[in-house]
């Protein structure tokens, strides 16, 4: 990933405009695009802190230098830390993220289904996932262990609480937005109510789900490193975890490094998805 | 063939001042070939009469027959054509028009050859693969009414159709309407704020009266037979007797504001 790809990602929505539709700029403003002074701004912060740690302003423990970070990402490729290659602590933790996604995709979208179309069901589920949701991953972590001990299990449940959530509720916001003339138009074609909400319903509604997904895989990743304090042996959270403990901050920095890159690299994917499943959103019809 | 009618409706909104309702007694007869439209300023209750022949509303009092049976609920005998279209932006062009009969469960091939047809009728044969959210508002209008005439309703319902769209297009919508209108036989009910334009299609024009809805005025018209039969469209509206009747439809509406207002 380079500075420039993170860039067009970072500003696709205040450049559609800007550069897509109208080449020519509005008076006064100056030459640079956004996304090339994004890239400028992360190129200089590169540089700074290039030049900080090699004039020694800064001792390594607390900053280790860009080339020893790149060195530590070549021998931990190569070697590994703490008995798993990189890779290996990416994949790890990009299984547990990819099951308890598969896992909230499932349940939660019938679950927002429901809560949009049933009173009863709205009743009953909204409180429940209001209540938990708000409650950072941390707190409820002990009782997960207590409840469901220190395996696999408990990792893939926390990271999926995080995902569940606003997954239900983004589709039952999307359920719930459904144009009223759309149904209508539907209905006075012949729709049954099955047909209604295969052939209307859902589809209007991807969007919105396509968003939860995106913000749940967000709040998910961030779980990630909470998930693997508990008696983890490989992971990317884990790798910092133990990183840290033994005071390597090169393998901190390149770990923290990575999971930002993933994490961009998700939101960028599911962006793209987005555009390419639900195009009219960007042509402003809801 | 259909017949529609509807015997002495009326309906109370649920929490709308009491005493006042959005329609009083309306009573309405549609046969079949006529092209009826219901003009009146906003709150005069046509866009609830609509509602009420799509089976979108229930009357409070009153019901509505289509041939003897009653109307309980929205279904595919009635078809509607909606001010803003309405459409399926997840289809493209061809797929909109092919929906109801999707619905229906036509296989594949069968409502593609239907679709096809309708979608000449409205001269978008070129469009049938564009996403719909690449037309302009008036093709996506027309795919509307392809989408409604393709399920074959008996009678076609018209939600001010034409109203968000710009004069120019305004005026080949209403022609090209008619020509539908010519080509299918199907009966239609069309409500429009549009004085011209309802002088202009309708066979039978009913002037809707605000609060509490009723019909103030009925009158028939042979200016949408005229321009089916052939005459421009340009050549109807500087007519003298087209004129006339849009000026006089037009003191009519006046009158009913002073009646309402005192």
């Amino acid at each position: 990933m380079t500075p420039t790809e993170m860039s067009i990602g970072d500003n696709s929505r205040s450049t559609a405009f800007a550069s897509e539709q109208a080449p020519a700029r509005p008076a006064g403003n100056f030459l640079l695009s956004v996304n090339t002074i994004s890239t400028l701004t992360i190129i200089f912060l590169l540089v700074v802190w290039w030049a900080t740690t090699t004039a020694g302003l800064i001792a390594p423990l607390f900053l280790p230098s860009p080339q020893a970070v790149l060195g530590k990402f070549w021998l931990v490729t190569t070697k590994g830390f703490m008995d798993s290659t990189l890779w290996q602590h990416l994949a790890a933790s990009l299984g547990r993220v990819v099951c308890a996604l598969i896992a909230a995709v499932v349940l939660a979208i019938p679950t927002g289904i429901a809560i949009g179309l049933s009173r009863i069901a709205q009743g009953v589920l909204d409180p429940l996932i209001e209540l938990y949701r708000p409650v950072p991953p941390l707190a409820y972590l002990p009782l997960i262990v207590i409840w469901f001990g220190i395996g696999e299990l408990s990792k893939v449940l926390l990271i999926f609480l995080a995902i569940y959530a606003p997954i239900a509720i983004a589709t039952a916001g999307g359920v719930r937005q459904v144009s009223q003339n759309r149904l209508r138009a539907a209905q006075s074609l012949g729709a049954t109510r099955v047909q209604l909400l295969r052939y209307v319903v859902l589809p209007s509604a991807v969007p919105d789900i396509l968003t939860g997904i995106r913000i749940g895989l967000g709040t998910g990743w961030s779980t990630l490193v909470a998930a693997e304090l508990v008696a983890a042996t490989s992971g990317l959270g884990f790798m910092v975890q133990s990183a840290a403990q033994f005071l390597v901050t090169d393998v901190v920095i390149l770990g923290i490094a990575v999971i930002a890159i993933i994490a961009f690299a998700l939101e960028l994917s599911l962006r793209a998805l987005s555009r390419r499943l639900a195009p009219w959103r960007e042509q402003g019809i809801s | 063939m259909s017949r529609l009618v509807i015997d002495q409706v009326t309906v109370h909104y649920p929490g709308a001042a009491r005493g006042v309702a959005a329609l009083q007694d309306v009573s309405l007869v549609i046969d079949p070939e006529q092209l009826v439209v219901a003009l009146g300023p906003s709150g005069c209750g046509k866009t609830t009469l609509l509602n009420l022949i799509a089976g979108f509303l229930q009357p409070t009092s009153g019901r509505i027959l289509l041939d003897d049976r009653l109307v309980s609920g929205p279904s595919a005998e009635r078809g509607v054509v909606f001010q803003d279209d309405a459409l399926l932006p997840w289809l493209n062009v061809l797929d909109n028009v092919a929906f109801g009969l999707q619905l229906r469960g036509l296989p594949g091939a069968e409502r593609e050859a239907t679709a096809r047809r309708t979608l000449q009728l409205v001269d978008l044969q070129e469009f049938e693969q564009h996403p719909i959210w690449q037309l302009s508002g008036g093709m996506r209008q027309r795919v509307g009414l392809a989408r409604g005439l393709a399920a074959d309703p008996r009678v076609l319902l018209l939600d001010e159709p034409f109203a968000a769209l710009d004069a120019f297009t305004r005026e080949q919508m209403q022609e090209l309407l008619l020509r539908l209108w010519r080509k299918t036989r199907k009966q239609i009910f069309l409500i429009t704020h549009d004085l011209e334009e309802a002088v202009f299609l309708a066979t039978d024009l009913i002037l809707l009266s605000p609060r509490p809805g009723r019909v103030a005025e009925r009158m028939k018209l042979d200016f949408g037979h005229r321009h089916a039969n052939g005459e421009s469209a340009r050549s109807i509206k500087s007519d003298p007797r087209f004129i006339e009747t849009r000026e006089h439809v037009l003191s009519l509406v006046f009158a009913q504001r002073e009646v309402s207002t005192t």
